[in-house]
């Protein structure tokens, strides 16, 4: 890898988002994801993690290291990759999670970047191309703020994902754009 | 002649933009309104359009409201967070702005204030869905209950014209599932890719549950040309427009490039399941009626009468392209 590459990828992690390929097939993440699917041996690796701070910090590292060469990832703590064709949106400009903006080049590229393909094209062309074009119909719920820089994949096995993202035409998932984290709104409650 | 009283009726509507000063001059805003009023049925205020600093489009909506045209309050997610993009449509809400058109916003790197912070906190869908929860169900997007519920139009874009087109109808789709009731598009240059587009979402049933206003606009100059093609991202300019400017005296552009526009318009109002169109004639307000009236598109009714008379625009010739964004 040629130094330029490596001042981008840092670039890439510490900065603003700036678009990713990702560097695995959508077909792999596929399968990878299948390996991490929750059961109950990983929530209670998750539960306790949490109860570990060194030991969530350390496994928190290496779910960094492993998803920003591979996505770019920039640890939102509450990971698309699974909607998106393996594709970061978090790497978009824009961050946007519900598809391209309107400033895409003709030739796919990204308006900031005009150099590097914007993220949602290339997470349209990978999703479909694995048979999982529908899953970018899907509404994403906004961003919890709150959860960066943690570890989606403790979030993850411990549930805190099953309302990042709901079916178009799901009138019965209210709520539809608070996320139910078990994190009450301030002043929500009394 | 509200853009609800055009939409129920099934009227073809008419909206146009307002693009508000570099400066604290409300009289920009009249001036703008005094071409429009009666020939449209609603007005874009934009908000800090291609992330150039201009008066708010909250101040310049309800400068438009005073003058006479009903005001479409653009608001983007570019340089605010949930907290001020709900309180700015509660605000909204509160003066009686009528229609409020959500958009992601033109990305800092281009403005006036390429050093600032992108927010980017919602996205447009993310924030189409938060509007639609303030009105009809009373909540902030955390949940909690709000008093009194805003009483807006909500409004979003697309750009049909914009790669990966396959999934330009399914994101407009998302939009109205997330609660848009009408949609503006990106400048339609290339009539038969928007014909595409529309009968893929006829095919997606947005088209009934969401109401279509096509852009157009008319290319002056060859300056103006270029600066589409090439200037301003998610522009689509076929060759044949191209060849057409390029292929009339100097002099004939600009009236070459008006004649275009409105045969766009017309060619554009036999499409089924277009509802309208969105007029962009940057730094060209005076020319409105007269690209309405060619294009057979009648005033609008019970115009109210102007208070003074109407002033001209820009001076001929004078090119405005900073007004100029895409539909994020």
């Amino acid at each position: 890898m040629a130094t330029d590459d490596l001042t981008a990828d840092a670039a890439a992690r510490r900065g603003w988002p700036r678009p990713f390929r990702p560097r695995i097939g959508a077909r792999l993440g596929y399968l990878l994801h299948a390996g991490l699917a929750t059961n109950r041996l990983y929530a209670r690796v998750a539960a306790w993690l949490e109860r570990r701070p060194r030991a969530y910090a350390a496994f928190t590292t290496v779910e960094r290291v492993t998803k920003q060469e591979l996505f770019g990832c920039r640890m939102c703590g509450q990971c698309a990759l699974p909607a998106t064709g393996y594709t970061c949106p978090m790497t978009c400009p824009k961050q946007l999670r519900n598809g391209p903006c309107g400033g895409v080049s003709a030739s796919g590229g990204c308006e900031v970047h005009p150099e590097l393909p914007c993220v949602w094209v290339v997470a349209y062309e990978r999703s479909e191309q694995a048979g999982h074009g529908a899953d970018l119909d899907l509404l994403q719920r906004p961003v919890d703020q709150r959860l960066r820089d943690q570890s989606s994949w403790v979030n993850y096995w411990q549930g805190r994902d099953e309302d990042l993202w709901t079916a178009a035409d799901a009138e019965g998932a209210r709520p539809l754009l608070h996320r139910e984290l078990g994190l009450h709104p301030v002043g929500g409650v009394r | 002649m509200t853009l609800r009283g055009a939409f129920e009726a099934g009227r073809f509507a008419v909206t146009a933009e307002i693009g508000p000063p570099r400066g604290a001059d409300a009289e920009a805003i009249t001036r703008k309104a005094d071409l429009l009023r009666g020939w449209v049925d609603a007005a874009n205020v934009t908000d800090n359009q291609g992330a150039h600093v201009r008066m708010s489009s909250f101040a310049g909506s309800l400068l438009a409201m005073r003058a006479g045209v009903e005001p479409v309050m653009q608001l983007t997610c570019r340089d605010r967070n949930r907290i001020a993009l709900q309180s700015d449509l509660l605000a909204a809400g509160a003066l009686g702005i009528p229609n409020v058109l959500l958009l992601t916003g033109d990305h800092p790197r281009f403005g006036d204030h390429p050093d600032a912070a992108p927010v980017f906190d919602l996205d447009s869908t993310q924030l189409v869905w938060a509007a639609r929860s303030l009105r009809d169900g009373g909540t902030l997007a955390s949940g909690r209950e709000i008093g009194a519920r805003p009483d807006w139009l909500v409004g979003a874009v697309e750009n049909p014209f914009a790669p990966p087109r396959r999934f330009r109808a399914r994101r407009l789709a998302k939009k109205v599932a997330a609660g848009a009731e009408f949609v503006q598009t990106q400048y339609v240059f290339d009539v038969d890719v928007f014909t595409t587009w529309l009968a893929e979402l006829r095919d997606l049933g947005v088209t009934e549950r969401c109401r279509v206003l096509a852009g157009v606009g008319p290319i002056r100059s060859l300056r103006v040309l270029e600066f589409l093609r090439h200037g301003v991202p998610g522009i689509h300019v076929p060759d044949q427009v191209v060849r057409r400017l390029r292929g009339v005296p100097a002099d004939r552009v600009a009236a070459e490039g008006v004649t275009m526009c409105v045969e766009t318009i017309q060619q554009l109002a036999e499409l089924p399941g277009v509802a309208g169109v969105h007029l962009m004639a940057f730094g060209y307000e005076r020319g409105v009626p007269e690209i309405l009236e060619r294009a057979g598109i009648a005033p609008r009714p019970a115009p109210r009468p102007a208070p003074r008379p109407a002033l001209t625009g820009s001076a001929p010739g004078a090119v405005t392209t900073e007004g100029l964004g895409h539909a994020g």
